[in-house]
């Protein structure tokens, strides 16, 4: 009952319905869209460094003349899917932690928020590091798992204390009552009525994700040259945005655009979700 | 000479919304006047704007003249000399209405230095005099205490004492004693008169409990969707009310002196003040609805001295002479078969013997110690048969929550046994103990936090349904639905979008949803107004009867108890007092605690409050972490004030346990010398004859 009445009122919400479309089509362009484009991203024109985007390189070439069009591109398929994943695993695993931790208390509680506690006192690059040459020629989304493992520790507090308040409510006592084991009143009660910062967390951690990640490209770990991702090409870009533009607004524009389609898709989908709005 | 005139006052909120559509009123030296209605109704909203007391954005218009000087459009310089000197406020909840950083005492003393030119010294004095007349006990050194160590009664009198420090003309008390205990609100009441013989104000009392009023009031207003629609002398309005809604309204409330059958709920709910219907706003529930309502809103017009309605048919009700249990159609509850067994053939669904539970008091941040015990329930006894409704009732503090937690746990209590349909809760496994809550449910008292904001009623319903794994479920709640009055479509709505008594009976289909033997009410009208209770109650009534079902019922509200209990349990400090069939208990309480708390109960009836006898107890309940030695209720007994010292030691040294009384075949009393009489309709008459 309740996914059917949140679907049908998230249909109905304008705000998700254009975000919807305008991530369907961000993806549509990421993967149909280099079978459009003249070259393909490993081409190089070696008659064509940094020239401005025209007829024959529609958004203007790089320094080694790869068509920027086709590299953009094929970045953002990778950082579509590393910052929709990364937002997934870090918030769930903040919603989950946070919500077992408020709600049992006690010796479950010590144990998790030591946990946390410890992850947050721990320098995440240096653990990297440490990993990521073990992790060299593995799948790409081994990088997508470590980037959410360091992302997830200050929500699962917030959430924590939140649960806190929430496990005093009476429904959540009704449902004891009613002989629903914990688990399930913790995934059906206690979860849903954090959906509204769980929603912003998620959407935050998608443009950190992408950025998080050039971040570590930078330093030698994830994405390796030759390969791009979206957060490479704005890094590299960014030290010459003044004067070759081509070179950092494309690849900037489509993550504003990304990070834009996701903010309205999670605020439909907090008001779906939230009995108190008006849609 | 009238203190205050209220002409023509209208409040609009932004959006339109106007909470307060024209109210007159005036209130003369000494008079009190009340003002009735239901939530919404705008009667708060009424005397905010008079103390301008409203925010920024809220239109205000209209005349409000104290001693003929305008108040409204007064600027804020000259306003803050009326307020306070002129004018005093008493506030619903009084831990809100100080700052918990300064004592009582210096809080009275600077509401005399704002208005008045003494000194500290002499402030400070006046502050301990004004604690003196509201009776709190060792006024210098209470002075000194800060508002969080003064008890709800306590802080209320001090707020009353803040109210008076100035010889204020008029006093506006906004539902004075709703957030307290019936013997805290009855001395609160009385300090009340104390205070207005005192300084000879005229009280506006504002209050959705009409048994106050009937004590307190010397005139009437009824308000309704943010209009007055009926207002007159007292008595009028009680015995000859002449406007439907206020028939009703009188129909409607359950009577601790029993003097009716079947309660009488209003249909509907109140408008929205953002979507009035055209015409009289009361007209969709109205039963003498006819099309002329609809046309206009009926004007408040004057009918004999100072007598005022607004409806058109009141000249036809006069005439006939009609009461609410003829306007209104008197719901009829089909009798219970259960019933028909006597008591002792039945099966007993439920037996607590000699409960105990007791709290730990922790004290330390790093290595915690234990400083002592709250006795929160200190060995209980009682059972419930088949289709049987037992009360618990009690101040709050008595325990009464903490038993309910005990049952519906499940768990092996500290000591004692909890017996829920002949099972022991403490030789329960996993799945004996989930089996065994399907037959037990609950009922909350808040019907909005009872209920998961984020889950679509028909998924409220389901899942207990689904938990335990019963076929059908959307058929289920759709039954389950028109079994509590509502439709089965609003199984996809969310409980915010329905009103409280609508909420309330979405608890009640999810209680029922496995079908139980027993239901757990845990105050489960005393958050409604009176109207839509009334509803409820006969709800939950007619369930009882045609399911089959048992009661526990928890409440504070002994009116309640009597009409909807068979029998009685009344608790102090974690014990029980007194325990009997409701007739005994009521008609002849035998302990003093029982006594006192249902002479503290006021009547809808200004006759018989007028003439009432009120048994009074001095102070508040001790705590549960140090009850007194022996019966835990001389220090507050007025009966123990009256023994010889031999008589005395016994109460002192030990603690009595319910006995039998002789006379009666189900009633029980914990008192040494525990005596039947009558207290509710006691009155200071009888007791010269």
């Amino acid at each position: 009952m309740r996914s059917k009445v949140v679907l049908g009122r998230l249909l109905r919400n304008r705000q998700a319905r254009y975000g919807g479309i305008a991530l369907l089509l961000l993806i549509a362009l990421a993967y149909i869209g280099p079978y459009l484009g003249a070259y393909d991203w490993t081409d190089k024109d070696f008659l064509a460094f940094l020239s401005p985007p025209d007829a024959d390189h529609w958004w203007g070439t790089t320094s080694i003349g790869q068509d920027m069009y086709a590299v953009t591109l094929r970045g953002m398929q990778k950082s579509i899917v590393i910052g929709l994943l990364v937002a997934l695993f870090a918030t769930g695993l903040a919603a989950l932690v946070g919500a077992f931790a408020g709600y049992f208390g006690g010796w479950v509680d010590k144990l998790l928020m030591w946990g946390v506690d410890l992850l947050l006192v721990l320098p995440s690059f240096l653990i990297i590091a440490i990993i990521s040459p073990r992790l060299r020629g593995a799948s790409w989304l081994w990088f997508v798992v470590l980037l959410a493992a360091f992302a997830w520790m200050i929500t699962s507090r917030v959430v924590r204390s939140m649960t806190l308040s929430l496990r005093e409510r009476e429904y959540v006592q009704a449902a004891l009552y009613m002989g629903i084991p914990r688990w399930k009143i913790i995934l059906r009660h206690i979860v849903p009525n954090l959906s509204s910062l769980l929603i912003i967390d998620a959407t935050l951690n998608v443009s950190g994700a992408v950025i998080g990640e050039a971040a570590l490209s930078f330093f030698g770990f994830g994405i390796q040259p030759p390969d791009v991702s979206l957060g490479t090409l704005i890094a590299e870009g960014a030290r010459n945005a003044t004067g070759y533009p081509w070179l950092f607004a494309f690849p900037a524009g489509l993550l504003v655009l990304l990070v834009l389609a996701i903010n309205l898709i999670g605020d439909g989908l907090r008001d779906a979700l939230d009995p108190g709005s008006n849609s | 000479m009238s203190i205050l005139e209220v002409r023509d006052l209208t409040v609009t909120f932004p959006g339109g919304i106007q909470a307060v559509r024209g109210v007159s009123y005036d209130v003369a030296q000494g008079e009190v006047l009340g003002i009735v209605g239901e939530s919404g109704s705008g009667k708060s909203v009424t005397s905010l704007a008079i103390m301008g007391l409203l925010p920024q954005n809220a239109v205000v218009s209209g005349s409000v003249k104290l001693h003929g000087q305008e108040l409204l459009g007064m600027d804020e310089g000259e306003l803050t000399r009326v307020r306070g000197k002129a004018i005093s406020m008493i506030f619903q909840d009084p831990l809100s209405a100080f700052t918990p950083v300064y004592t009582i005492g210096d809080q009275i003393a600077e509401a005399v230095r704002v208005h008045q030119k003494v000194g500290k010294d002499k402030a400070a004095k006046r502050a301990v005099e004004l604690l003196d007349l509201v009776g709190i006990p060792h006024p210098d050194v209470r002075a000194k205490a800060f508002p969080h160590e003064f008890s709800g009664g306590m802080r209320q009198r001090a707020m009353i004492a803040m109210a008076i420090a100035n010889d204020p003309d008029l006093l506006i008390c906004d539902e004075p004693t709703t957030a307290l205990d019936v013997t805290i609100q009855a001395q609160v009441l009385e300090v009340l008169k104390t205070a207005q013989a005192e300084t000879g104000a005229g009280i506006v009392m504002i209050t959705h409990d009409l048994g106050v009023i009937a004590g307190m009031a010397d005139r009437v207003l009824v308000m309704y969707a943010g209009r007055p629609v009926e207002q007159g002398v007292v008595d009028d309005i009680y015995y000859r009310p002449r406007m439907p809604y206020t028939m009703g309204l009188l129909a409607s409330i359950p009577r601790v002196d029993g003097e009716q059958d079947t309660l009488v709920p209003i249909e509907g709910n109140p408008p929205s003040p953002a979507a009035l219907p055209p015409g009289c706003p009361f007209a969709p529930r109205c039963p003498m609805h006819i099309d002329a309502c609809d046309d206009e809103e009926p004007p408040l017009t004057q009918i004999g001295g100072g007598r005022y309605v607004a409806c058109i048919r009141s000249r036809e009700i006069e005439h006939k002479g009609m009461t609410g249990a003829d306007v209104f159609p008197v719901p009829v509850i089909p009798p219970s078969d259960v019933a028909r067994v006597p008591r002792e053939e039945r099966e007993t669904v439920l037996e607590l013997d000699n409960l105990v539970r007791h709290y730990p008091l922790m004290k330390g941040a790093v290595f915690k110690r234990r400083v002592g015990t709250v006795h929160a329930v200190d060995g209980i006894t009682f059972d419930i048969a088949e289709g049987e409704t037992l009360a618990l009732v009690g101040e709050s503090g008595c325990g009464k929550t903490t038993t309910l937690q005990q049952i519906m746990q499940l768990t092996p209590p500290q000591s004692g046994r909890v017996v829920v349909l002949g099972k022991d809760s403490s030789k329960l496994d996993k799945a004996a103990r989930k089996a065994l809550r399907g037959d037990l449910q609950i009922v909350f008292q808040d019907p909005m936090a009872a209920l998961d904001p984020r889950m679509p009623v028909g998924d409220i319903i389901a899942e207990p349904l689904r938990a335990h794994g019963r076929k059908n479920v959307p058929q289920r709640v759709a039954e389950l639905l028109t079994l509590v009055g509502l439709a089965p479509e609003h199984a996809e709505r969310y409980p915010q979008q329905f009103s409280g008594g609508q909420r309330q009976r979405i608890g009640i289909a999810r209680a029922l949803a496995l079908e139980p033997k027993l239901i757990v009410l845990d105050e489960p009208v005393s958050a409604l107004d009176v109207s839509i209770q009334a509803g409820v109650i006969n709800l939950l009534e007619e369930l009882k009867n045609r399911l089959g079902l048992s009661y526990l019922f928890v409440a504070h509200d002994l009116a309640v108890v009597r009409h909807l209990a068979d029998r009685v349990a009344v608790m102090y400090l974690g014990r029980i007092a007194e325990i009997g069939a409701v007739e005994n208990v009521y008609d002849r309480p035998a302990h003093p605690y029982t006594q006192a708390l249902l002479s503290a109960i006021p009547l809808p009836d200004p006759e018989m409050e007028r003439s009432r006898k009120r048994i009074l107890l001095e102070g508040d309940l001790p705590s549960p972490a140090d009850p007194p030695s022996g019966c835990r209720f001389r220090t507050r007994c007025p009966k123990f004030a009256r023994l010889s010292e031999a008589e005395k030691r016994r109460c002192v040294d030990e603690e009595p346990s319910v006995a039998r009384l002789a006379r009666a075949k189900d009633h029980g009393a914990a008192c040494h010398y525990a005596e039947e009489i009558e207290v509710i309709t006691a009155s200071e008459h009888q007791e010269e004859q």
